[in-house]
């Protein structure tokens, strides 16, 4: 276990290096002066001169790279060109809204997805499977806009159950959740019910039932638990994908988080804002891809008897 | 006699195309099929959707603002008075096209990359694989959104955000069923008896991965009309005055309290192809599987 976790850790190496060389890179891959860029369109000649020297863009591009990476392990992701802030504040101050966000959608995803994985499973080809069935297939295919929208009119304007938008209490939290909840809680369903259709076609559930156990201590006893090992790892990988599907829902409902500030960003052309958040992102959807990956080699036998053997 | 009629049968059997195979299987399913029926004619009324459209996508109508679904318009209109229904119409072709266009760009690099991955195998593939690495570590849509902040928004960079982030998708799925088809017998015999590398791929291995290929696309539709269309809501795709299902969708935001109509019925639109791609992929993978066909 110890072996494949240091070979696993070992291995996003180079990755890191080259996806901040990437983010490094984002500032100058657009086309035009990134001086020009960063100054704004109504800048003096003199203003962008002083651009260049204060971000060092006149700086041969290695040594830029260098300067870059040694701020970024300083903790100084440079300012935001539209409030002047401190870029790495702006993003401590937006992460907790979105993880927040973020937990709040995994929980509605793993207790729906599991509950209508299992029962569309156990009732396999009969109505409650296909019902099951048709509303994941609809959960991936609808627009998490769309289906935001048309919960605010309903349950916000109409009913006047929820805000519309914003952060505040628990109940500000619903509808960004189950917005953002909705698609996953469909992937986690069709992983479950194929999950589970494979271990109940397995020896020692029929050996269960022939000793005569009854079919819920079957299905939650042995076949749940078994099943759950490659939904577990599923899950954490979509929850990679949350922090960052985020961006669409927060636009929606007003959330104060990372994903907001991503497109305020773009929209104000907030370079260093946009290039630290493409960072954040790719890292926090790295690190999780990295947990999900020890925690399968943790879970599974197989690897740790490959590993031990 | 019963010999005979053995043999008949068997030579009936022999006769049967994989295509025909497929189709007795696809049928089977009928949401699937009921899918591609539904898509078949979307397609149509994309094609001939500015002929049918009882308005223009840009005809005002300043008496009927914002007014509700009605006979004279059926989906409503919008802030400007243009018809909603006319503009959905209008917009299917711009949203199947983004959607089949990206992926196709998507699915064309990453076969041509996951073959030669696959196939030649060693430091090429390395050094492939290891790229579609780094892509793959940006979440799709976050990936997407870069290229738009690097490109500049409209619906030709939207395009060519969703075939960039499709590329890893399709390159690792065609690699793996490359490597399966070169380790057959029948590869290493048309090797062995000198058959040139483009002649092997081109006549054995990708054949062997067009069934792959297929399922894929369609299912990668659905996903890229999605981010295409969430691309346009956010402001970074198509212009918010083009008949763009997402474009028409965002408009209608300011008017949710009063008119919910300016949203749903875009919105509706897109739910409805998206679901119908995904489940035509679905019939499809499982029409295309010998192991859930057998």
């Amino acid at each position: 276990m110890l072996k494949y976790s240091v070979k696993r850790i070992l291995g996003m190496i180079p990755l890191l290096f080259v996806i901040s060389l990437i983010a490094f890179m984002f500032v100058h891959l657009i086309p035009g002066d990134p001086a020009r860029l960063i100054a704004g369109t109504d800048a003096t000649i003199e203003e962008i001169e002083n651009i260049r020297e204060k971000y060092g863009l006149d700086q041969p591009l290695y040594k830029q790279y260098m300067d870059y990476m040694g701020n970024l392990f300083q903790g100084d992701l440079g300012q935001s060109i539209v409030t002047g802030r401190p870029v790495l504040d702006m993003l401590v101050e937006r992460f907790g809204p979105t993880l927040r966000l973020t937990l709040a959608s995994m929980a509605w995803a793993l207790l729906f997805g599991l509950l209508i994985g299992v029962i569309s499973a156990v009732k396999r080809n009969k109505w409650p499977d296909h019902l099951s069935m048709f509303f994941a297939v609809s959960g991936v295919s609808i627009p998490s806009f769309w289906l935001g929208l048309m919960m605010i009119q309903l349950f916000s304007v109409q009913l006047g159950w929820f805000p519309t938008g914003g952060i505040g209490g628990i109940e500000t939290y619903i509808l960004p959740s189950f917005t953002l909840g909705a698609g996953v809680a469909a992937i986690i369903a069709r992983f479950t019910r194929s999950s589970l259709m494979d271990v109940l076609k397995e020896d020692y559930i029929r050996t269960g039932r022939s000793k005569g156990l009854t079919e819920f201590k079957v299905i939650n006893r042995h076949a749940v638990r078994n099943a759950l090992i490659p939904v577990v790892t599923m899950s954490g990988l979509q929850f990679g994908f949350l922090l960052s599907g985020s961006i669409i829902t927060e636009t929606i409902f007003s959330w104060p988080g990372l994903g907001r500030l991503l497109i305020n960003s773009i929209t104000a052309r907030d370079y260093p804002v946009i290039q630290s958040e493409i960072l954040l992102f790719s890292l926090e959807f790295l690190l999780i891809n990295l947990l999900v990956d020890l925690l399968y080699g943790f879970l599974n036998p197989k690897i740790r008897y490959e590993e031990g053997s | 006699m019963a010999e005979a009629a053995t043999r008949k049968e068997e030579e009936q059997e022999k006769k049967v195309t994989p295509f025909q195979q497929f189709w007795k299987s696809f049928k089977k399913q009928k949401v699937s099929f009921a899918a591609g029926v539904f898509l078949l004619l979307l397609f149509i009324v994309a094609a001939i959707g500015p002929f049918i459209a009882p308005y223009g996508p840009q005809e005002y109508d300043y008496d009927n603002l914002l007014s509700g679904p009605s006979w004279q318009h059926l989906a409503g209109t919008d802030d400007f008075g243009r018809d909603i229904f006319s503009r959905i119409l209008h917009g299917a072709w711009i949203s199947l096209s983004v959607g089949l266009s990206s992926v196709f760009i998507g699915a064309l690099l990453g076969t041509i990359l996951g073959i030669i991955s696959g196939y030649f195998g060693k430091w090429v593939d390395s050094a492939i694989m290891r790229v579609m690495d780094v892509l793959l570590a940006f979440p799709g849509m976050l990936l997407a959104i870069g290229i738009i902040a690097i490109l500049g928004p409209g619906l030709f960079n939207v395009v060519m955000a969703v075939a960039i982030f499709s590329v890893p998708v399709f390159a690792r799925i065609i690699r793996s069923s490359t490597l399966a088809i070169k380790s057959t017998l029948y590869v290493e015999a048309t090797q062995s008896i000198g058959s040139s590398h483009f002649r092997v791929i081109m006549k054995h291995i990708f054949p062997g991965t067009v069934s792959t290929l297929i399922v894929y696309f369609t299912m990668r539709i659905g996903s890229a009309i999605l981010i295409a269309a969430g691309l346009s809501f956010l402001g970074l795709g198509a212009d918010p005055s083009t008949p763009e299902w997402g474009a028409m969708l965002s408009n209608g935001r300011d008017y949710l309290n009063n008119a919910p109509h300016v949203t749903f019925f875009p919105g509706l639109a897109i739910f409805l192809t998206v679901l119908a791609f995904n489940l035509l992929g679905d019939g499809l993978r499982d029409a295309l599987d010998p192991k859930i066909r057998d």
